[in-house]
């Protein structure tokens, strides 16, 4: 392992591990409506606002309030955003002229942007106007992850005995104290490395051979930065952040895997705080932690050791880098592809397709998982999610009913808990399934063998996992996989979401339990295995068997050295 | 005739066998069948693959079907074997209650004060009955009149006759040995507690706690999450072919996936739960007090007979300056005459032994009962004189200025672990008299297991602060709380509730009734009133207190149970993937790879997926004895509880059926199946 790969992610693991606790305790002071520095110029805007929308920050809602208010701005966001793609051809800022866009892909295209999921069925610089990246997408990059955090927030609020609190106004300071001010910091800094950011038309340049290369550009540098910052993943182009254009140096690549860390871990911490318990906060931390570490291993090690069979002809030594930036080197790809799965962010530094099948298993476990700190505040959810199921599978094995910060978890919690966990692979499984089992499914796959399976099943738990993220060779474009995975975008962001805003607030009505020595501890390396333990069978056991028909069998395939003619 | 001994009779009844293998069968209903969803599921599973087997040609293939087929069957016979067999342990227990009142006829008093025969069926609350010496008790019920001794073994298992006076209760099934008694009905048939206590044991009442229904919840989805899982596969697998995966084996993976261990097992848990608490001779009202006695938080109990023997003995008289011992010593005897309580009594007999009896002369007047208000009890003299004995500070409230050496004395007596009880004559306090108490052998050690399991005991009592502390001390409670009245304890409980906590108390007086009813585990005396034993969810059948603690540890043992076969069930299924997976999908060529999965060598695709079944199957009978009887349990804190069962249940639920299933393989290979 070189020099650079263990510094940059010494960086990139040791940043963010520094920075989680003073930006959740920044967060928490802004959440709880503590007096910040940014107070000063933010609040009479803030102010502004909230008469606009006739709120204030006293106010609070309950669960299918707050949940409903989420559910129906999104829809209108959507709707908007449908319309808009659909009409590209009459608004401004056109300069390449592109056409307005189809039903199907405005409506695949409306649908993931307003979940947060950002999978992209087009590629960016051939169908975009400049008006519907920075006016369309751009803006559904900063509102979306801005109210799953804002839900976020309510059910940590519920979990420590708070009101739920407002979603218009959690929305608002989301947004103003959060993912603005951070937005602005990165993209400064990103145009200070190189990345561009204008409004003028592509560069047409003659090259020494004689020929013209077009060069895509545009409003890129704040574009990467929200598309980070909120755990987007949306490309400005088809290329990502594998594109110089959009992720120019080893530098930016370090600095957007910190950006897509910084609020999910901090929303770990921020949850500590709200609770008063901070060594919870940093068990569910280690948990996240040593999940993300495996991955990491996962991705790196089989792609530095090299592909099987190319090793087989005598090329020994060379590490898979095959659809992989030479400028950000093994390491650096590891650590983006590592945060972009596991913060459920979806940009991708790399070809996805290309990677050998056990990273590949990799990319799978960040997005059946969601929870190695998965998206800000939506993360926290999947993870306390699962430490309600855990607590209550092995906590009766204490001799009490099984509680959580004091509270006891019963039918109703257990129920909507379970239900929560069973929405994740029910989409999964059966959209998969209809793909394969539909002609038009199949009419997507070009790859031969299980490869051809794991795209597929890829596509759908990216979709699931709100992650964005595609791992090529499947033709997404085809309306079948346009409807299917617009739907299931759909369903995975909103239904989860509710049912856990449910949990979150029947537990902050139940009377706390005083913690006694005979109650589980949570908070104890005991618990940290307990709960990773679970969250590995729970997972493997749902999704083993098609693990084992795609990436597991292409593994096997592999070292078996079977080619596909 | 407080603490008891608390084994019962074995109760012993034949052909219960018989009764219970029918039960095994009729339980297969699929209507019965369907409060089981995980039960149900499998009973579909069988039906699936029966259709299949009746359906394929003859060959290796109609075999296959066929023999999966009839494992499915045998682990739905186990299934309701386990919650037939927990049941039967219950209706033998209850048999013999059962047949203490068949047929049996009671005396039923006319209006007009004669009687004659009834059936004991018709009898209705309200109805007056006579007893006499020879008749057995039918239905519960408050004596009115007379005085007489009864043998209640029958149902508290204790030999010893115990007397029953006017204001006490009397149970159903227990036997009149001397004298005659007028006794009032106070349930109607089918509602006494020995009816509870058959319809409990026999689980025929039984309604699913509230950890039960979530428990039943989760296993629900999780089944609903393998159907998804298993239904999906089919489809999906078809990526590689239409024949890439038969129904058999999708069927056969479902049933090793869903949760048939703990499915098979939930209902018996909870039966034989109910069983245990009636083993210790505890009536519980329902399941879901047995279960909340496990999530208690704070035990209040009584100092005297619960956390010392019953009987506290007077042992000296100190009268305060200018009082003789002799004057002291009558007047208390005369303030006890009238009380029976064993601590009245050993007043009576120290006075006797103090003062010759020439100079003791029976009262005359009207004797004051102790109220639980007054904290006092005594004697109204016809001449005019009133003669009190009590607790210190009522006494000392009642006097016009008591003297500093009462309160001296009382302290110096209660120093030394006793009770002060102070004796006034109108105005003028005479003195203190010593009682002793005595801790229980062994509490100090059960109290500091309690402790270590998070649970607080807090000794109430209405005795001096010092008296108390004394004891508590010596018994080792985290709490006392002296001077309380049955307020006071009502009090106590809902501050301790308002925070949160569970609290569990023992009475057995009609004013504990709001606070056995308030509390969250109620348990009466089965000697005590039949009020509060209608406020307590519980009755003690031996009227020991110290069976509270019991029946702590039989609520936590049952919520153990459950967890550790719901984890042993799910840590299970990492072993059958490793069997069936690559098995499954040995048909299609491009996935020969997978056997690199069989790290178990299991030997045949079909061969592998039998054994796996059948381990699946095996295992539930393997486990009744631990749904049963309860699995292992110390009282110790959550954390050590928690790893200790982790790795009996979890890790080692992971390693057995790797060993289970490779050591069935070879077995099936020796028959030629594998």
């Amino acid at each position: 392992m070189s020099v650079s790969t263990l510094a940059t992610w010494a960086v990139v693991i040791g940043g963010l591990l520094l920075l989680c606790k003073p930006m959740g305790m920044y967060l928490y002071r802004v959440f709880t409506f503590q007096p910040t520095l940014l107070d000063r110029p933010l609040r009479p805007v803030e102010n502004l606002i909230f008469r606009f929308l006739h709120v204030s920050r006293d106010t609070t809602m309950n669960a299918v309030e707050y949940g409903l208010a989420f559910v129906m701005t999104n829809m209108v966001w959507g709707i908007m955003a449908y319309v808009l793609l659909r009409f590209q051809g009459l608004l401004p800022f056109n300069p390449e002229h592109f056409h307005d866009l189809s039903a199907g892909l405005s409506f695949n295209t409306a649908a993931s942007f307003v979940t947060n999921t950002n999978w992209q069925a087009y590629s960016g610089e051939n169908t975009m106007s400049y008006f519907s990246q920075f006016g369309v997408l751009q803006f559904l990059q900063f509102v979306t992850p801005a109210s799953g955090a804002a839900v976020g927030l309510a059910f940590i609020r519920g979990l420590s005995g708070r009101k739920l609190g407002n979603f218009f106004v959690d929305l608002t300071l989301v947004l103003t104290r959060v993912l603005l001010p951070l937005a602005v910091i990165f993209g400064l800094i990103f145009i200070a490395l190189g990345v561009p950011d204008t409004l003028a038309p592509y560069l047409h340049l003659h090259t020494l051979a004689g020929q013209t290369q077009v060069v895509p550009r545009g409003p890129i540098a704040g574009w990467e930065a929200i598309e980070h910052l909120g755990q987007n993943g949306g490309g400005f182009t088809n290329a990502n952040s594998a594109s110089p254009l959009e992720n120019p140096s080893a530098l930016t690549n370090i600095l957007q895997s910190i950006a897509m860390g910084l609020v999910p871990v901090s929303f770990f911490y921020l949850f500590g705080l709200f609770t008063g318990k901070k060594r919870l906060a940093w068990t569910l931390i280690a948990v996240a932690g040593t999940l993300y570490l495996t991955m990491l291993a996962m991705i790196y090690f089989p792609e530095v050791a090299g592909n099987p069979i190319v090793n087989a002809v005598g090329l020994h030594g060379h590490a898979n880098m095959v659809g992989k930036e030479i400028r950000l080197g093994m390491g650096g790809t590891s650590i983006f592809e590592t945060s972009t799965m596991a913060f459920t962010t979806g940009s991708v530094a790399a070809a996805q397709d290309s990677f050998l099948p056990i990273p590949g298993l990799a990319f799978f476990l960040g997005m059946f998982l969601n929870m190695v700190f998965g998206g800000k505040g939506v993360g926290l959810l999947n993870m306390l999610m699962f430490v309600i199921l855990t607590i209550f599978l092995m906590g009766l094995m204490v001799g009490r009913t099984p509680e959580f910060l004091g509270k006891k978890i019963e039918a109703k919690e257990v129920s909507l808990t379970a239900l929560a966990f069973l929405l994740h692979p029910l989409l999964i499984l059966v959209g998969s399934a209809l793909a394969v089992a539909t002609p038009a499914g199949m009419a997507g796959v070009f790859n031969p063998g299980p490869h051809g399976l794991s795209e597929i099943l890829y596509g759908f738990t990216s979709g699931a996992a709100n992650n964005g993220s595609a791992m090529g060779g499947l033709a997404a474009s085809l309306p079948f996989y346009e409807v299917s995975i617009g739907t299931v975008v759909i369903i995975a962001r909103y239904a989860s979401i509710m049912a856990m805003l449910l949990v979150g607030e029947s537990l902050l009505y139940k009377k706390a339990v005083p913690q006694t020595s005979g109650t589980m501890r949570t908070d104890t390396p005991l618990f940290w295995g307990i709960l990773l333990g679970s969250i590995v069978i729970l997972n493997a056991l749902t999704f083993f068997p098609v693990m084992a028909l795609g990436p597991i069998a292409e593994h096997y395939l592999l070292l078996a050295h079977h080619l596909f003619a | 005739m407080a603490a008891s001994a608390m084994e019962s009779k074995p109760p012993k009844e034949p052909s219960q066998t018989g009764q219970m293998l029918r039960e095994t069968i009729f339980k297969l209903n699929p209507w019965t069948m369907l409060h089981n969803p995980v039960m149900f599921v499998v009973e579909l599973g069988t039906l699936v693959t029966f259709w299949f087997t009746l359906s394929t040609p003859r060959g290796a293939s109609r075999q296959y079907d066929g023999l999966v087929t009839i494992i499915l069957f045998m682990t739905l016979v186990f299934a309701t074997f386990a919650e037939a067999y927990a049941e039967s342990r219950g209706r033998a227990q209850a048999a013999s209650l059962r047949r203490t009142r068949a047929g049996a006829r009671v005396r039923l008093l006319q209006p007009d004060g004669s009687w004659n025969w009834v059936e004991g069926e018709t009898l209705r609350r309200g109805m007056r009955i006579r007893i006499e010496a020879g008749d057995t008790v039918v239905g519960d019920g408050v004596v009115i009149e007379g005085v007489g001794s009864m043998d209640e073994s029958a149902i508290t298992g204790e030999s010893a006759s115990v007397i029953k006076a006017p204001g006490d209760s009397v149970t159903g099934g227990t036997v009149m040995l001397s004298d005659q008694l007028t006794v009032e009905i106070t349930t109607d048939p089918g509602e006494t507690f020995l009816d509870r206590m058959i319809a409990l044991v026999e689980g025929a009442s039984r309604q699913k706690t509230p950890n039960e229904i979530a428990l039943s919840a989760l296993l629900g989805v999780l089944t609903l999450i393998f159907l998804l899982v298993v239904v999906t596969l089919g489809p999906i697998a078809r990526y590689y072919g239409a024949h890439a995966v038969d129904t058999t084996t999708l069927v056969a993976l479902l049933v090793c996936l869903i949760p048939t261990t703990i499915g098979a097992l939930l209902s018996a848990i909870g039966i034989a739960g109910m069983n245990r608490v009636a083993k210790i001779n505890v009536v519980a009202k329902s399941g879901r007090a047995v279960e909340a006695s496990g999530d208690i938080d704070t035990l209040i109990l009584d100092k005297t007979g619960t956390i010392t023997i019953g009987n506290r003995m007077a042992t000296e008289f100190l009268p305060v300056p200018g009082v003789s011992v002799e004057r002291l010593a009558a007047a208390s005897w005369m303030a006890s005459l009238a009380d029976t309580t064993p601590e009245g009594r050993s007043v009576v007999e120290l006075a006797e032994s103090i003062v010759k009896s020439a100079d003791l002369h029976e009262p005359e007047g009207e004797s004051v009962p102790f109220s639980a208000h007054t904290r006092m009890s005594g004697i109204d003299l016809n001449d005019g004189e009133k003669i009190r004995k009590g607790a210190v500070s009522a006494i000392a409230n009642l006097v016009t200025d008591a003297p500093p050496e009462l309160h001296a004395a009382a302290d110096r007596v209660a120093h030394d672990g006793g009770t002060p009880l102070a004796v006034a004559i109108d105005n003028e306090a005479l003195g203190v008299i010593r009682l002793k108490d005595i801790v229980k052998t062994g509490l100090k050690e059960r109290f500091a297991e309690f402790r270590a399991m998070g649970i607080r005991t807090v000794m109430a009592t209405g005795d001096n602060r010092i008296t108390a502390e004394v004891i508590a001390q010596e018994a080792g409670v985290d709490e006392v709380l002296a001077e309380v009245d049955p307020e006071g304890k009502l009090a106590l409980i809902q501050k301790e509730q308002s925070e949160g906590k569970l609290v569990a108390m023992t009475g057995d007086g009609t004013n504990d009734a709001p606070a056995l009813a308030q509390a969250d585990v109620g348990l009466a005396m089965n000697l005590g009133t039949m009020a509060a034993k209608e406020a307590g969810n519980m009755v003690d059948l031996d009227s020991n207190p110290t069976k509270l603690l019991d029946v702590v540890e039989v609520g936590k043992q049952l919520l153990i149970t459950r967890g550790a076969l719901t984890t042993f069930s799910i840590a299970n299924d990492i072993a059958k993937y490793f069997a069936i997976v690559p098995a499954m999908f040995a048909a299609v060529p491009i996935l020969h790879g997978l056997s690199a999965l069989n790290i178990m060598g299991l030997k045949t695709p079909h061969g592998a997926i039998l054994s796996a079944l059948i381990f699946n199957a095996l295992i539930i009978p393997a486990l009744i004895p631990f749904a049963v009887k309860g699995v292992r349990y110390r009282p110790q804190s959550a954390d050590r509880l928690l790893l200790r069962n982790i790795f009996n249940w979890g890790i080692l639920g992971v390693i057995i059926p790797f060993i289970g299933i490779w050591g069935i393989d070879h077995v099936l290979g020796i028959f030629g199946l594998a």
